[in-house]
């Protein structure tokens, strides 16, 4: 693991998934930027990208039934991603709102973790990536319902019951893929060692939430509920928690893996490719 | 004597190749009862009430579900129909229409 | 017992009184509930339409799903997701009622998957651009609404019940379609021209939607007795271009017909004929995506046999003597 000695060192060269080290991301836009708009973007964007992801499922899912509920999902993370965005532009004050954050940064400027930007794979991959993140949501919004911050507070009251609901969806899934069918059993578990190693940076130090005691919760005293929960789940759906061998890191600085790079230029083209127009 | 124990057609048990099929009934609001709105297929109950709050109260619709498989519901069966319901058909008084309001009498 | 085994043992005077009943029932204007004798003909025929019905909206979440990822702004986006699991939503009530008919929807998505049941030749149409998530809100959607209004009162109820309640839903997406074009259309010159567009495109399949004039219309008739079918292709096609038209003016977009005019005498929209040729190569499967729409649904299906066997798995597994489950209190 090699750390580069100045800070501000950026080139857009291709990262190698596990030699970048906290010290090594230098962040952007940077100095600038209040650390609440940090914070809010970075939970507006893990938002967005997951609900960009489970849109793609609509028309392909195994049952009919969890078209609708994939698309529920999705929805419930779109209208929190519009929340967080448009606050953030608020708190900004440079008059961008919801859409021109959403269409108008580039991968660089995204704060989302990675987890979120794993493609969809199969169903098991979905639904491991689904139980993992509602299940840190649902830690994040039940410990903002107490912000000092009352746009947030007012998002985590509505936001912590859709995400319960989300961490149950997926937690019916794991136990019936993992306590099913063998088949089903060897996917469910390549799912979790698929999406494991996207676990630990749910819980890094963030620079943003360091900086607003009262208003941000501390990403790491996320941990001990979010454990209980999972492996709860893990061992009840006869599988067993994975111990990678590498982990993801900086994505609220905004380096990410190379998939956000081709899943923003989808969600975004049409966007600029009309320039100040409305829709 | 079989009247009233007969399975009703829609729910004749024929799941061979997938998920069985569900009977829904949401109460809309407090003060209501459960009312049937449709069916769905799930492969058990805690599947079927959450499948059924996706598919029938996406826009609030309901307070409370009930799901009940399908080949459970005992249904009353038609050979025995006019035996079944008529006899309640010409008991009239019990339905206010029946009685004559002298014109000019409200709140009745 | 299945109805075909019923049918073959009645004997024929009690099959008489049945068919007297059924014709009192419909004749009276009152609702056939599934548990009533009906005739093997009105079975098939609404088995058949209700299926192809189900079909459209899950076929039809496609070309609508194929932009989701792609919507413009986050309001759009949102909108179109759950106009999408709408329709997800409406082809499920579809199959719920087919099935009181005592049919499994497994079999149904069998006969579509193979081919042997179809679905409105609309969805064969690929999407382009953006504009034409507002070409089909506003005209396929209007043509579906046209078409489904009168279905409410069908004579069979679970039919009719399930019409009430997509009708109802479907509401806002006709109003949606509109709406997107009508920012595009007074928006800049390059988005007004990606309207007029797909106006160009959708038109002439959404008149199609209506099926072919009523002279060529074989099973019209018969569904008119039995109060399936409430009003002829040829009166909803005319009712449908009587709404859009004016609204095409407000839109500020052309409908791609020379030959539409306002007739005083009449007080209707004439409009030109219909190259129903291209039609009949669409439904024989010579559209641009039939093979397309086809193969994505199969591939879900199949997918997805893995996941439905798990589930089923899990549940003989964990079956308890009687259900655990407590009723579900959603929260309001």
């Amino acid at each position: 693991m090699t750390a580069p000695t100045s800070p501000t060192t950026t080139t857009a060269g291709s990262l190698d998934v596990a030699g970048v080290s906290r010290s090594a991301a230098p962040a952007r836009p940077t100095a600038a930027e209040a650390p609440l708009v940090s914070y809010l973007l970075g939970l507006g964007d893990d938002a967005l990208v997951l609900a960009q992801r489970l849109g793609a499922w609509v028309t392909r899912a195994p049952q009919i039934e969890e078209d609708i509920a994939l698309g529920n999902i999705a929805l419930d993370l779109l209208g929190q991603a519009r929340t967080l965005l448009t606050y953030a532009g608020e708190v900004e004050g440079t008059g961008r709102d919801e859409d021109a954050l959403a269409f108008l940064r580039d991968e660089r400027d995204f704060r989302n973790v990675w987890l979120v930007e794993i493609p969809n794979g199969d169903f098991a991959v979905t639904m491991a990536r689904q139980l993992l993140f509602s299940a840190y949501q649902c830690e994040l919004y039940a410990g903002l319902l107490a912000s000092a911050d009352a746009t947030l507070a007012g998002l985590a009251a509505k936001a912590v019951k859709e995400v319960r609901y989300h961490r149950d969806h997926a937690t019916q899934w794991v136990l019936r893929l993992g306590d099913g069918t063998p088949e089903a059993h060897v996917r469910m578990q390549a799912a979790l060692e698929r999406t494991w190693p996207y676990v630990d940076e749910l819980f890094d130090h963030d620079d943003a939430a360091a900086a607003l005691p009262g208003v941000a919760v501390d990403p790491a005293s996320l941990r001990p509920a979010w454990s209980a929960y999972v492996e709860d789940v893990v061992g009840r759906a006869t599988l067993a928690v994975p111990q990678p061998t590498w982990r993801s890191r900086g994505g609220r600085v905004g380096l990410h893996s190379e998939h956000l790079g081709h899943l923003l230029p989808e969600m975004q083209h049409l966007h600029r490719a009309h320039p100040g127009a409305t829709w | 004597m079989t009247a009233g124990s007969t399975r009703s057609t829609a729910t004749t048990a024929r799941t061979p190749h997938g998920w069985p099929l569900w009977e829904v009934f949401v109460r809309a609001r407090r003060g209501l009862s459960h009312q049937h709105a449709g069916s769905l297929h799930a492969p058990d109950a805690e599947m079927a009430l959450r499948n059924a709050r996706d598919v029938y109260t996406r826009r609030g619709e309901g307070v409370s579900i009930w799901v009940v498989r399908s080949s459970d519901v005992v249904a009353s069966s038609p050979d025995e129909k006019d035996p079944f319901f008529d006899p309640a058909l010409d008991k009239v008084y019990r339905h206010p229409t029946f009685y004559a309001v002298p014109e000019g009498v409200e709140h009745l | 017992m299945t109805h075909e085994d019923a049918a073959a043992t009645l004997d024929p005077a009690l099959e008489a009184e049945l068919q007297a009943r059924f014709d009192r029932m419909i004749a009276a204007e009152e609702r056939i509930e599934p548990r009533d004798w009906m005739p093997e003909g009105y079975r098939r025929t609404l088995v058949r339409q209700i299926a192809q019905h189900a079909h459209s909206e899950i076929i039809g979440m496609q070309p609508e799903g194929n932009w989701i990822t792609r919507a413009p702004s986050l309001r759009r986006k949102a909108i179109l997701l759950a106009k999408v699991q709408d329709e997800a939503g409406h082809g499920l009530y579809l199959y719920a009622a087919a099935e009181t008919l005592g049919v499994d929807r497994e079999d149904l998505l069998d006969l579509l998957h193979t081919g042997r049941q179809k679905y409105s030749s609309i969805f064969n149409y690929p999407t382009l651009t953006w504009a034409d998530m507002g070409a089909i809100g506003w005209l396929v959607d209007g043509a579906a609404i046209m078409n489904q209004v009168p279905l409410c009162r069908c004579s069979y109820g679970p039919y009719g019940r399930a019409m009430v309640r997509i009708c109802k839903e479907e509401s806002f997406h006709q109003r949606q379609g509109f709406e997107i074009l009508h920012t595009l259309s007074h928006g800049t010159p390059e988005q007004k021209a990606m309207a007029q567009d797909a106006v160009d495109r959708f038109w002439w399949p959404s008149l199609m939607m209506f099926g072919p004039p009523d002279a060529d219309s074989p099973h019209s008739a018969q569904s008119m007795a039995w109060g399936i079918k409430r009003f002829g292709n040829d009166e909803l096609r005319q009712r449908f271009v009587d709404m859009i038209a004016p609204q095409a003016q407000v839109l500020g977009l052309t409908l791609p017909d020379p030959d539409l005019r306002w007739d005083e005498e009449s007080g209707h929209w004439r409009f030109g004929a219909i190259d129903w040729s291209e039609l009949d190569r669409v439904i024989r499967g010579d559209g641009p995506c039939n093979a397309q729409r086809m193969e994505r649904r199969r591939t879900a299906h199949e997918e997805g046999a893995w996941v439905r066997e798990s589930a089923m798995a899990y549940a003989a597994k964990h079956a308890a003597p009687s259900a655990e489950a407590q009723p579900a209190e959603v929260a309001a």
